[in-house]
């Protein structure tokens, strides 16, 4: 197969460096514009990873930093696949979380919330997709938390998600949120994203129908990487 | 309404937040869930090639190091190949070619042991608008055919993320030891100004024996280095 490059990324959708209303965003963005690159193997070439890198239990944190017992807070699945712009799934990527507890507080030595860590609870997990693009992940809702913005802000729900794909140019880290949460509208960093039908992308709906009856509320999310450009070969063209 | 093109549009990209390391580094977050951290070894044992240390630091546009940022590498081996199943080519058993590293909490900096890569094989697009019509069919080392050879100088491609960083910038890094092959380079001669080629630059010393190349990746400001739209 010969490599072939994938879709420019559409920077209108994306998110700007420059987002004032979220202020560390103001000293850490770059003035000068991105030179756009024709891609050669460097960006069509990425990292590989099997399931030799993880462990089957990684990919449930609910049991995967227990100590006692199992954390506390509601009980929820969050699943989808991985596809890219052209509808087909990305299999075998890996896919990394991070979040808070049910408190909103992290479990990390910066975070000084007054809120309490959960003994049972790491909030960390990782998963490969399927051969169909699958993913799922078991976890506690994360809470809401305050954060040095305004004098008032909090971030909604949310679990970060860091996702790999095939190649480097696909490489995406973004924040699952949660459909109906009324702290989105307000977040000045859901709203780096200038794209209102972008940012309804980024909420995760409630999904009753992989909701575990009396055990775990399920969410779908989908993950949409970018897309590839038809296979060009020597004499013929690979279509879509 | 002409027919709808029935694309996916791609998820939005967020920013990795303060507490990235919880969930790619939860080591250095302070405690321990995972059997192994992934990305700590680049080359592995068998890689050939000069085995060498990068280090650096972030610095935002106050001229303050960026505490808390993230950053991944991916590189080619010391033969130019890419451990990836589309690059033509083996790589040793154990180089992966991909890396990832954090920031020192109170310092800033970053540094990772890997290999120098080789040069890597240009897009045939970059070889026909820098040296037109200048070599024919060529057969490279893996018995491959490529019109217009070309070569991109040895160079890392780094991802930074981190708090503020609303989707992640992408940048290289050059060896200021292959200054013939950077002069030839199609990526560095695609940036118009020549003053800003040289953020992309790293510069080589020697520390107990072994090559140690600084780069310093400044998000804004004078010297801003060269991020790109990949």
């Amino acid at each position: 197969m010969t490599p072939a490059e994938y879709y420019q990324r559409d920077r209108t959708m994306q998110p700007p460096a420059h987002t004032p209303n979220y202020k560390t965003s103001v000293a850490r963005s770059p003035r000068y514009s991105l030179i756009s690159l024709q891609q050669s193997a460097s960006e069509i070439t990425g990292p590989v990873f099997g399931h030799n890198d993880i462990d089957p239990i990684d990919n449930d944190l609910i049991k995967n930093y227990a100590k006692t017992g199992d954390p506390v807070g509601e009980r929820i699945i969050v699943h989808g696949r991985v596809l890219d712009e052209n509808a087909r799934p990305v299999p075998n990527t890996l896919v990394e979380i991070w979040q808070a507890n049910a408190g909103g507080r992290y479990r990390h030595k910066k975070d000084t919330y007054l809120a309490p860590i959960d003994p049972n609870f790491g909030g960390c997990g990782r998963t490969l997709t399927d051969e169909n693009g699958y993913y799922y992940f078991r976890t506690v809702k994360p809470g809401a938390y305050p954060w040095r913005n305004w004098v008032n802000s909090w971030r909604p729900a949310h679990i970060h998600v860091s996702i790999f794909g095939a190649s480097f140019s696909q490489r995406l880290i973004s924040q699952i949120y949660f459909e109906g949460d009324p702290l989105i509208p307000l977040c000045p960093i859901v709203h780096t994203v200038p794209d209102p039908a972008a940012i309804d992308r980024l909420v995760a709906k409630l999904d009753m129908n992989a909701t575990i009856p009396l055990d775990t509320v399920a969410y779908k999310f989908d993950i949409v990487l970018r897309g590839r450009r038809s296979t060009l070969f020597e004499n013929r063209l690979e279509g879509n | 309404m002409p027919q709808e093109l029935n694309y996916l549009p791609e998820t939005a990209s967020q920013t990795a937040g303060p507490y990235v390391h919880i969930g790619l580094a939860p080591g250095a977050a302070g405690f321990d869930i995972y059997r192994r951290e992934l990305g700590w070894d680049i080359a592995g044992p068998n890689a050939k090639g000069e085995r060498i240390r990068v280090e650096g630091v972030v610095i935002d546009g106050m001229g303050s190091p960026v505490k808390d940022v993230l950053i991944e590498v991916w590189q080619a081996n010391a033969d130019g190949i890419y451990a990836h199943p589309e690059h033509p080519g083996e790589v040793e058993e154990g180089f992966r070619g991909w890396g990832r590293v954090i920031t020192d909490f109170a310092t800033g900096e970053w540094g990772f042991d890997t290999v120098k890569p080789g040069p890597v094989r240009a897009r045939r697009e970059m070889a026909s608008e820098v040296r037109p019509a200048a070599q024919e069919e060529q057969i490279d080392a893996h018995g491959r055919g490529h019109q217009g050879l070309r070569e991109m100088a040895p160079h890392l491609n780094l991802w930074i993320v981190a708090r503020g960083i609303n989707i992640g910038l992408n940048t290289r890094m050059y060896f200021d030891d292959e200054a013939e092959a950077n002069a030839k380079d199609p990526v560095i001669n695609l940036i118009e100004w020549e003053r800003r080629r040289q953020t992309l630059i790293a510069k080589r010393s020697m520390r107990d024996g072994t090559p140690v190349y600084r780069f310093e990746i400044r998000l804004q400001g004078e010297d801003e280095t060269v991020f790109f739209d990949i």
